[in-house]
């Protein structure tokens, strides 16, 4: 992928949605009744009285540094009210990541070391109705059991993880659950398929017969040169988890980038719009990019190749 | 790879068993209870292709179908199902859950066809000729289709929703703009493949120009993968139609959708459940259905090499 073409039409894109307000964006932002100046004021501040190219060139100048702006609503600042909701959706996306792993990769392992009996059975049917969940019903069902009928976890709020972290889990917990289920379905799946093919090739069948034993097998010997498909696909995830947690922090009431998405979507805050798509965007490349290397590490012939 | 491209391909392995083609002599032999999986899986298949055909012909029907208006209220809100008045019991406004459920249907699918359609149609063709002529054009498409897949599905959705408004138009643009990686990359790489066939060097020997190659011999035999995977973006898509439909951002009421029913009962579980199981049943079985269809119809057309498929 070529990092930078990419990131360049990323960017523009963001910054031309502004223009894509049906009618004139500052009169639909101060509404009719804008006098003629307070319009052209607010022209100027959004640059709308530039060129495009003079008003890209500005807007990703500001970006860089981290400034987005000021929100059309309330007057805040973007990259701070960004920066301060960051954390709870970084923190329910790895949560989910480290979830969707623990489940995947023993799960994964085992079914392909048992390839075709009834845990690999078992397996298959349940990771493929999981697929077809989506996060909003889980999260909806997981509440219905875990939260209201036996009350063990929290439905909704967060606390910090600075302030305690054993309540901090508590809350995290039922919301990230709900993002990580059909991740580990489709990387189980794929680690198994790969798993399945590794454990054919000769060195593996060398190290049987020299007696290994086969949990050292099939973790020493073949996890490595099977996890390539995984690693690819789960930089490939972030996109789904991101869009996953901004449903999830809706129903859980979580104050993260999903939420003030939701929230400047529905006041038409297309500054705080552009600047939470811009930060979102640009880590969705900057991963794939650290992906790539992780597979070239994983993978030999990657690196040579 | 696109994502639902791989991640597919996770879930269906042993297509070679299942296809009933004849073993590549390096496969490895089928494991024990390959049979018993065989035969549960033709079952699985029949029973998703009913259903499917069971929602498509209510959705299309909707109108004829002997069911109250979406929108009448009956006077009983929060009615449990039973046969005995509504089947599926009535919203909390008492409106009739079964007809919402299945004009939800048509909303749905609706939206979502449509722009699995064009987007079939717009990154196919990109992909079509991309493919077939390589060079700078390739470079363009490739780099315009990573950008946009950057965006994360919803966060895209969300984004067109804040500049330009929930409406349907809106939303099937944006949800074919979404498919149109998939279909491009796709089109692409089999374009790229069939252009080095013999078929298309023989065309070309005999003096056929590079259009009409295009059309004639290259085309016909992209179509089929492209369609393969129809089923499988209809089911992305169906989910990420309900995400919006969940958030108020997508199909906007009056009209019923089964995204926004949920929402509507989310609140209301613990008394009266059937609002949210409902509708989230009658998605879940959609999108599992058109899963499973899509799988097996994929294994059937492709010829692109997956994660699966034996130490090859």
């Amino acid at each position: 992928m070529q990092v930078l073409p990419v990131l360049l039409l990323v960017s523009f894109a963001t910054m031309v949605l502004i223009d894509l307000v049906p009618g004139d964006p500052v009169r639909s932002i101060l509404g009719e009744s804008a006098t003629p100046e307070q319009v052209l004021a607010k022209r100027a501040q959004l640059g709308l009285d530039q060129s495009v190219v003079g008003r890209y060139v500005d807007w990703l100048g500001n970006a860089l540094h981290g400034d987005f702006g000021t929100s059309l609503q309330g007057n805040q600042d973007v990259g701070g009210a960004i920066s301060q909701r960051l954390p709870v959706t970084l923190e329910l996306a790895v949560l989910a990541a480290l979830i969707a792993l623990l489940l995947a990769l023993p799960s994964g392992m085992y079914a392909a070391y048992r390839r075709g009996g009834w845990f690999d059975r078992a397996t298959e049917a349940v990771s493929s109705a999981l697929v077809s969940l989506p996060p909003f019903l889980t999260a909806t069902i997981f509440v219905f059991f875990l939260a209201v009928n036996a009350q063990v976890l929290p439905v909704t709020g967060w606390v910090p993880l600075s302030q305690d972290p054993g309540e901090n889990l508590r809350h995290a917990i039922l919301p990230a659950l709900a993002l990580a289920l059909p991740e580990a379905a489709v990387w189980m799946r794929l680690l198994r398929a790969d798993m399945v093919a590794t454990l054919q090739e000769p060195y593996v069948l060398a190290a049987v017969a020299k007696g290994m034993r086969p949990t050292n097998v099939v973790v020493r010997q073949a996890l490595r040169p099977s996890a390539i498909s995984l690693v690819t696909v789960a930089g490939l995830s972030l996109g789904r988890l991101v869009g996953g947690s901004i449903v999830v922090e809706f129903m859980f009431a979580l104050p993260g980038l999903g939420n003030l998405m939701i929230e400047s979507v529905i006041r038409h805050d297309i500054v705080m719009v552009q600047g939470l798509v811009f930060v979102v965007a640009v880590a969705y490349v900057v991963i794939n990019l650290a992906v790539d290397v992780a597979v070239a590490y994983l993978d030999p012939r990657v690196r040579q190749g | 790879m696109a994502v639902a491209q791989v991640s597919r391909a996770a879930v269906s392995d042993d297509q070679v068993v299942a296809d009933g083609v004849a073993p590549d002599p390096s496969a490895p032999t089928s494991p024990p209870g390959a049979g018993r999986r065989r035969r549960s899986r033709r079952l699985g298949l029949w029973l998703a292709v009913t259903w499917l055909v069971v929602i498509v012909l209510a959705a299309l029907l909707a109108d004829l179908l002997p069911l109250k208006s979406y929108s009448e209220l009956t006077g009983v809100a929060a009615q449990r199902p039973g046969f005995r008045g509504e089947l599926l019991g009535t919203d909390l406004l008492g409106r009739s859950m079964l007809s919402r459920v299945v004009y939800g249907a048509r909303a749905s699918l609706a939206v979502s066809l449509g722009a699995v359609l064009i987007g079939a149609v717009v990154g196919g063709l990109v992909g079509l000729v991309a493919g077939f002529y390589r060079g700078g054009f390739d470079h363009v498409v490739t780099t315009l289709v990573n950008s946009v897949l950057a965006f994360p599905p919803l966060v895209f959705l969300m984004a067109i929703a804040a500049t330009v408004g929930a409406n349907l138009v809106s939303l099937v643009i944006g949800l074919a703009v979404l498919t149109i990686p998939t279909f491009t990359r796709l089109a692409r790489a089999n374009s790229s493949t069939f252009a080095e066939r013999e078929f298309v060097l023989a065309a070309r020997s005999m003096g056929v120009r590079n259009p009409r190659i295009l059309l004639r011999e290259v085309l016909p035999n992209v179509v089929p993968v492209l369609l393969s995977y129809m089923s499988l973006l209809l089911a992305v898509l169906i989910i990420a139609e309900g995400s919006l439909s969940f958030l108020g951002l997508g199909v906007p009421p009056p009209t019923p959708s089964w995204g926004g029913m949920i929402a509507a009962g989310r609140q209301h579980l613990a008394d009266a459940p059937h609002l949210v199981f409902v509708p989230g049943v009658a998605m879940f079985l959609t999108v599992f259905s058109l899963n499973v269809v899509g799988d097996r119809v994929r294994s059937h057309f492709d010829i692109t090499p997956t994660t699966t498929g034996g130490t090859a």
